[in-house]
């Protein structure tokens, strides 16, 4: 009776706290639900919901989703020329973004990991992250306004016979180029710290040149890390339809999405599956490569 | 770890169970949204607070300040640059209501994104202009669906220094030759009811293509705009969809001629560019016509602030501020006794607000359908339009 009583009284919190007690496996599952639960309702289960929509159809007046099967989307995705256009256009870019970056960040990062003081070092990183502080539309606005046929671009090379390259497919270039180079300089970064000074010792003792050592032993090391960085560069630019909208007529396939988003969004749907095709190549080839044996 | 007890399998499978429970319950919220479809019986005490959806320059502090202040309404404003933008918007049920031009409207109404409107409880909605009423963008199977807020064309503008002399029609973006003297500097509407632009062209200059409504355009009179458009594409110097882009650009020198609407054609005269436009004294159209716009306040079928939108509905034509509206933006007023107050006397005249015949040359954006009136139902529809749209900009 006395028992009875006792486990009576006990709460809800201490009753859990039993059921948990001496069963790790219930404990870690009780923490994971959450976290789990987000990634695979929230997230793949967007992405799920995406990939059904794809095969639907719209009620072209009220842009209300007809839940039937149909190809029609992707039909009109592999025989209508334009969309090749557009999907092969952003995949240049994205590509070539990220090459600019990791030429540009190679330097930068080897300068800052093994060359810079302790206080050159804080600051450089201070100065690669001040702009990921400041709005990405002021930042893309800027750009219009330095690119402008009277804009501070033709102001400096108008001396020296050349002038702005204007709004189109350079200024996409650059402009991405720009925005995106903090995510290249700082994976690189990370890399080359990790590279210890003393096989760079070694090499030099082997009789190596600084270019052999570049070669044979840092950049063999540190690639992964490029890869990574390029990760990164690649897929912000397949997604972004914000600065080839500000900054040239060009047409992206997150503007293409964007576009048909108002009125036929399965239509959108299966646009916005091409990118997560490429995505996917991308990142098997940069498993191969090794990106993923640091992280 | 292994040797405490507990089956690792049992486990895994009760997590997922538990998972798909909070999924079903996760699916269950997100799928319980009422959609009336019943008008307003009575105007009530204001929630205190109101969303809306506008064009550039239509909700300005100097009338939503006194809005507030009458009504403890308070305004938080979202500005969309398309009409596509607007419907979609729309379809997040997080505003109450939206100044809907003709080719959003009838698309509003048939996704039940919008509430007919009890024209009875807007007291300044019989004085509105008569052409503006029970119009086929605002107006459904005889239900009233929203509220006129103005109407107006969409302007020709050049940069008085470099165009000479004053274009008087559309071919300075249209025909080849002449506007590949602006190669680079032509700055044109990013939206694909700017097809309707063309198709206005052509029933003016190719009358052999028997165009009549430029958004009812059968295949043969479609591909003849697309065509148009295609060759037009390459004089392009930039296709715009946000008013601040087309100020830039103007200002910068990178485009001198081009579609825009009054509000970027003021913004631009105050910074003192010396851009110009058709003269006001011929309604800024030039010969061809134009197309233009008439705009509808609209409630949402999911407002959480109606007694709000009814205000706003009604304040928005009061004949002064109706006034102080359209002198702000440059269009003309709904509000027939707004003319009284405008600070310009001769406001009224010079926008023809009172001229409904200066009207029938101006064609408001409509959404394009496949049925369009001639039993045949071999009009483009809408989504012919945006895809098309995509392949002129390539």
């Amino acid at each position: 009776m006395a028992t009875e009583a006792v486990i009576e009284r006990r709460s809800t919190g201490h009753r859990l706290a039993g059921l948990l007690h001496g069963r790790p496996r219930l404990q870690v599952g009780a923490l994971l639900a959450g976290p789990v639960g987000w990634l695979v309702i929230g997230y793949l289960g967007s992405l799920a919901l995406l990939l059904v929509a794809a095969f639907w159809s719209v009620d072209p007046l009220s842009g209300a989703t007809i839940k039937k099967f149909t190809l029609e989307n992707f039909e009109s995705l592999v025989n209508e020329p334009v969309y090749r256009t557009i999907v092969w256009r952003t995949i240049r870019t994205a590509l070539l973004v990220t090459l600019t970056d990791a030429i540009i960040a190679f330097p930068i990062a080897f300068y800052m990991a093994k060359l810079a003081s302790r206080r050159g070092k804080a600051l450089l990183v201070v100065g690669i992250l001040l702009p990921l502080w400041s709005s990405y539309l002021v930042k893309v606005y800027a750009w219009r306004t330095l690119l402008s046929t009277d804009g501070a671009i033709h102001w400096a090379l108008s001396p020296i016979g050349l002038d702005t390259p204007g709004y189109g497919t350079t200024a996409v270039w650059l402009v991405f180029s720009y925005l995106w180079l903090p995510y290249m300089i700082l994976p690189i970064y990370a890399g080359l710290e990790r590279i210890p000074n003393s096989l760079i010792s070694a090499s030099e003792d082997l009789g190596a040149s600084p270019f052999t050592t570049f070669r044979r032993v840092i950049l063999p090391l540190s690639f992964p890390a490029v890869v990574a960085g390029s990760i990164f560069t690649f897929s912000l630019t397949l997604g972004d339809y914000i600065t080839p909208r500000l900054v040239s007529n060009d047409q992206f396939i997150g503007n293409v999405i964007f576009n048909n988003i108002a009125n036929n969004q399965p239509f959108a749907a299966a646009l916005a599956l091409v990118p997560i095709v490429v995505m996917i190549a991308y990142l098997l080839v940069a498993r191969k490569l090794g990106a993923f044996e640091h992280v | 770890m292994r040797s405490k007890g507990g089956n690792p399998a049992r486990t895994a499978w009760l997590i997922a169970g538990g998972l798909l429970a909070a999924m079903l319950l996760f699916a269950g919220c997100g799928s319980s949204s009422s959609n009336s479809g019943e008008e307003l019986q009575k105007v009530g005490k204001g929630e205190g607070s109101l969303n809306l959806i506008s064009w550039a320059g239509y909700v300005e502090p100097a009338w939503s300040k006194p809005f507030e202040q009458k009504t403890g309404c308070k305004v938080s404003d979202k500005e969309a640059g398309t009409s596509d933008e607007m419907v979609e918007l729309m379809k997040t049920g997080q505003y109450d209501g939206v100044s809907a031009s003709g080719n959003a409207t009838a698309r509003l109404v048939a996704a039940n994104l919008v509430d007919p409107v009890n024209v009875s409880l807007v007291p300044n909605y019989k004085t509105v202009f008569s052409d503006l009423k029970n119009q086929p963008y605002n107006t459904f199977e005889g239900v009233h669906y929203g509220i006129p807020h103005g109407r107006g064309a969409n302007l020709l503008m050049w940069n008085g220094n470099d165009v000479k002399p004053a274009p008087d029609s559309w071919d300075i973006m249209f025909d080849p030759k002449i506007a590949a003297k602006y190669k680079g500097k032509i700055s044109v509407y990013d939206e694909s009811s700017y097809i309707a632009d063309a198709a206005l062209y052509l029933k003016v200059h190719k009358p052999e293509l028997g165009i009549e409504n430029p958004y009812e355009l059968n295949e043969e009179q479609f591909n003849a705009a697309i065509e148009l458009l295609k060759e037009q594409r390459k004089n392009v110097g930039e296709y715009w969809s946000e008013a601040a882009k087309q100020i830039s650009a103007f200002a910068g020198g990178d485009v001198t001629v081009g579609t825009t609407w009054q509000y970027q054609y003021f913004a631009l005269k105050e910074e003192g560019v010396p851009v110009k436009a058709s003269p006001a004294s011929q309604g800024f159209l030039p010969k061809e016509g134009a197309t233009g716009w008439s705009d509808t306040w609209m409630i949402s079928s999911e407002a959480k602030h109606p007694n709000c939108m009814y205000e706003w509905m009604n304040w928005i034509i009061e004949p002064k501020v109706n006034a102080e509206v359209a002198e702000f933006f440059g269009e003309a007023p709904a509000q027939e006794k707004a003319c009284e107050h405008t600070a310009n006397p001769n406001f009224c005249s010079e926008y023809h607000a009172e001229e409904p015949a200066f009207w029938k040359r101006v064609y408001y954006w409509e959404t394009p359908l496949a049925d369009c009136g001639n039993g045949e139902e071999d009009c483009k529809d809408y989504n012919d339009w945006v895809k098309a749209w995509t392949s002129i900009k390539g």
